[in-house]
């Protein structure tokens, strides 16, 4: 994973709120192995609809988005479209769960700031300054933003969270040891 | 009582292995589905040389992608049919169990799981798919993940989580008949929003969960994530246990008295706290329908779809107007009489055998005006409709019945919704493009598609059967 510190670069605005994963990637292009360039994809059908439409790949590196960004589905697909399209950093009042999940997974800064679109309306170049937790606007206004330690290491230190995990082995094994043995498989699943 | 707990609190505690002191936990997951989207997980396993840890507590379900016309192999879509073969390479290399196109177990994840006894009260779940909410229908709790984290709980069989807050909905009273499980989580999500659940795990509870049957709670449980939700959760109680009892994977004997012991003790104490409250009563819903790009969208089949001039701020005028071009309504139209093009009666919302008999009472000795497909959400759902006669009312009145998967829901597998088509379905989303690009979805309940089949049009089902 691409580590995250300092970011600037030019931002776009989409304001509207419910910006779900079906719109970012859709679901026939989920079939494409990952190096398949998914950027190819991102808001493949929306651009096709409305060309004035604002985000497509390659033209920001700061999306300024609505309530509720990526919500809907699990795809982690929604994420390479973004991040294959040039997009490290969604600013938001909130995400999808899952997708923010999955953006951290992948290099991807999910910021919560309420009204983000009014704040930052005027700006096409934005700097995320991710140690100091703070959005900064050409004309010096600065916006802190509150973020998960853990999930602020791992996308500083871009940390492969599986051998992290791993350092855990001994309370992990006795962890399995003592479930409870109804909590395990009681038969194997027979046709 | 400051040591009452939710079930949340229970079912949490029990499985966490390590708490940081940053407030990130690692969490225990006791069952792991995979199903073909998962070939992204599996590839990050590959390329970091990693095995899967326990392959006995994972297991694999082609439903996304399988052709619902035929279970003909090959499947003549190259790319669908490299998918299922990929799950069934990578549930060979690492010894997973497989319910692959050709077995009798095969469905969609949430209607197989369950089915098995895989879906158990206390365990923890997970699947690369937002609707493994459904699970929590049984008291589990489970949610679904993305690519990066199925690779994760492959090789780790633990997750790290933060805390999710916790909403208690309370359904009361009782609903009139033909208002059904579906009728009342969409009144749910439009009170409280698609993001209204955001950061939260739901508990459902109050007289009306009490009442329902297990198909039932799980069209509850699996719509939480429209509602913006982690996860959604049914305490688990005898309709629970009966359901359980016998299935392929479920305790036996010793066993499973060790386990209902312990599933007994899981229901939220008295006076346990949730961060947030939030009550309906049931009586007050009726058959709901959506009109919009958003299951919030939901109003009374005998409303009007919103005029946006009517609406209070610029922001919000806009977003209706938006929609309304989407799904090609007039402001302010009766939702009622609405011709549609098609029915998709299926998915994991609405695709067990209860959904398919409901549907079927209103399809008996009728016939549909527009054609429609009908997916049991199971090769199990599927064998016991058709021993009791539902196919052939299913077909009786003109409509497909298909064979067991996702189908429509999503169109993976090619059954899409013509741009422009309306659709009255049973699955869980009406986002743009959902169904297919330009597809207009409108969500309702098993019965109110059967309705809405039998008049051409969007239908209030207590009148057709009146
Ligand atoms: S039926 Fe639809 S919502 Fe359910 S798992 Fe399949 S695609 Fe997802």
């Amino acid at each position: 994973m691409t580590p995250f510190t300092v970011l600037a670069g030019r931002a776009t605005v989409l304001d509207r709120a419910n910006v779900d994963t079906d719109q970012i990637i859709p679901a026939r292009f989920l079939r494409k192995p990952r190096s398949a360039g998914y950027q190819n994809f991102l808001f493949h059908d929306v651009l096709l609809q409305e060309p004035d439409f604002p985000v497509r790949a390659g033209t920001a590196a700061v999306l300024v988005a609505g309530a509720n960004f990526g919500c809907g589905s699990s795809r982690e697909g929604a994420v390479y479209a973004l991040v294959d399209g040039g997009i490290r950093c969604v600013i938001a009042p909130s995400f999808g769960d899952i997708f923010a999940g999955n953006a951290a997974k992948n290099g991807l800064l999910t910021v919560v700031l309420a009204d983000a679109a009014a704040l930052l309306g005027g700006a096409d170049r934005l700097t995320v300054d991710l140690p100091a937790q703070a959005i900064i606007c050409p004309d010096g206004r600065r916006f802190a933003f509150d973020i998960d330690a853990f999930r602020k290491r791992c996308l500083i230190e871009g940390l492969d969270d599986i051998g992290l995990t791993l350092q855990h082995e001994a309370a992990l094994a006795a962890f399995e040891r003592g479930l409870p043995s109804w909590a395990l498989l009681a038969g194997s699943p027979a046709p | 009582m400051s040591d009452a707990r939710t079930l949340f609190d229970k079912v949490w505690n029990a499985r966490v292995v390590v708490a940081r002191e940053d407030g990130a936990c690692l969490l225990w997951i006791d069952r792991h589905l995979v199903h073909e989207g998962s070939f992204h997980g599996f590839g990050m396993l590959d390329h970091s040389g990693r095995r899967v840890r326990r392959p006995d507590l994972t297991f694999a379900i082609a439903d996304h992608y399988v052709p619902s016309h035929s279970r003909a192999l090959p499947i003549a879509d190259p790319e669908a049919a490299g998918l299922v073969a990929t799950l069934r390479e990578n549930a060979r290399r690492h010894g997973i169990a497989l319910f692959g196109l050709d077995d009798p177990r095969q469905g969609i994840v949430h209607v197989t799981g369950p089915e098995q006894g895989l879906t158990l009260p206390g365990l923890t779940l997970v699947c690369g798919d937002s609707h493994t909410s459904t699970h929590g229908a049984f008291g589990a709790l489970a949610f679904g993940i993305g690519a990066s984290e199925v690779a994760h709980v492959l090789a780790t069989q633990t997750l790290w989580q933060r805390r999710p807050k916790t909403l208690r909905v309370g359904i009361e009273g009782t609903p009139h008949p033909h208002v059904a499980a579906k009728d009342l989580i969409l009144a749910v999500i439009a009170r409280i929003g698609a993001a209204g659940a955001v950061g939260h795990v739901i508990e459902y509870a109050g007289p009306a969960i009490r009442a329902m049957g297990m198909e039932a709670r799980m069209t509850i449980c699996n719509m939480s994530i429209e509602a913006g939700g982690r996860a959604g959760m049914v305490a688990p109680d005898d309709t629970t246990f009966a359901w359980l009892a016998g299935r392929p994977c479920a305790p036996k004997g010793a066993g499973w008295d060790a386990a209902l012991a312990a599933w007994k003790a899981l229901p939220s104490d008295a006076g346990a706290r949730f961060d947030r409250e939030v009550t309906l009563d049931a009586a007050a819903i009726a058959p709901t329908v959506t009109w919009g790009t958003s299951p919030e969208t939901a109003l009374p089949v005998t409303a009007r779809v919103p005029d946006p001039d009517a609406a209070e701020d610029v922001a919000r005028r806009r977003q209706i107007a938006e929609q309304l071009a989407y799904m090609g309504l007039a402001a302010g139209a009766p939702l009622e009489g609405t011709p549609i093009d098609r029915v998709f009666i299926g998915s994991c919302t609405n695709g067990r055998l209860p959904d398919l008999r409901a549907a079927a009472a209103v399809l008996k000795g009728r016939r549909a005006r527009v054609p429609g497909l009908v997916v049991p959400g199971s090769v199990a759902v599927k064998r016991a409709a058709e021993a009791e006669g539902l196919d052939r009312i299913f077909t009786a009145a003109g409509l497909v019945w298909g064979e067991p998967g996702c189908s429509m829901c999503v169109g993976m597998n090619g059954d899409l919704v013509p741009p422009g088509q309306r659709c009255a379905a049973t699955s869980n989303r009406n986002f743009v493009g959902r169904q297919g690009p330009g597809a207009r979805t409108h969500l309702m309940s098993p019965a109110m598609a059967a309705a809405a089949a039998v008049a051409g049009a969007i239908a209030d089902v207590r009148k057709i059967v009146a």
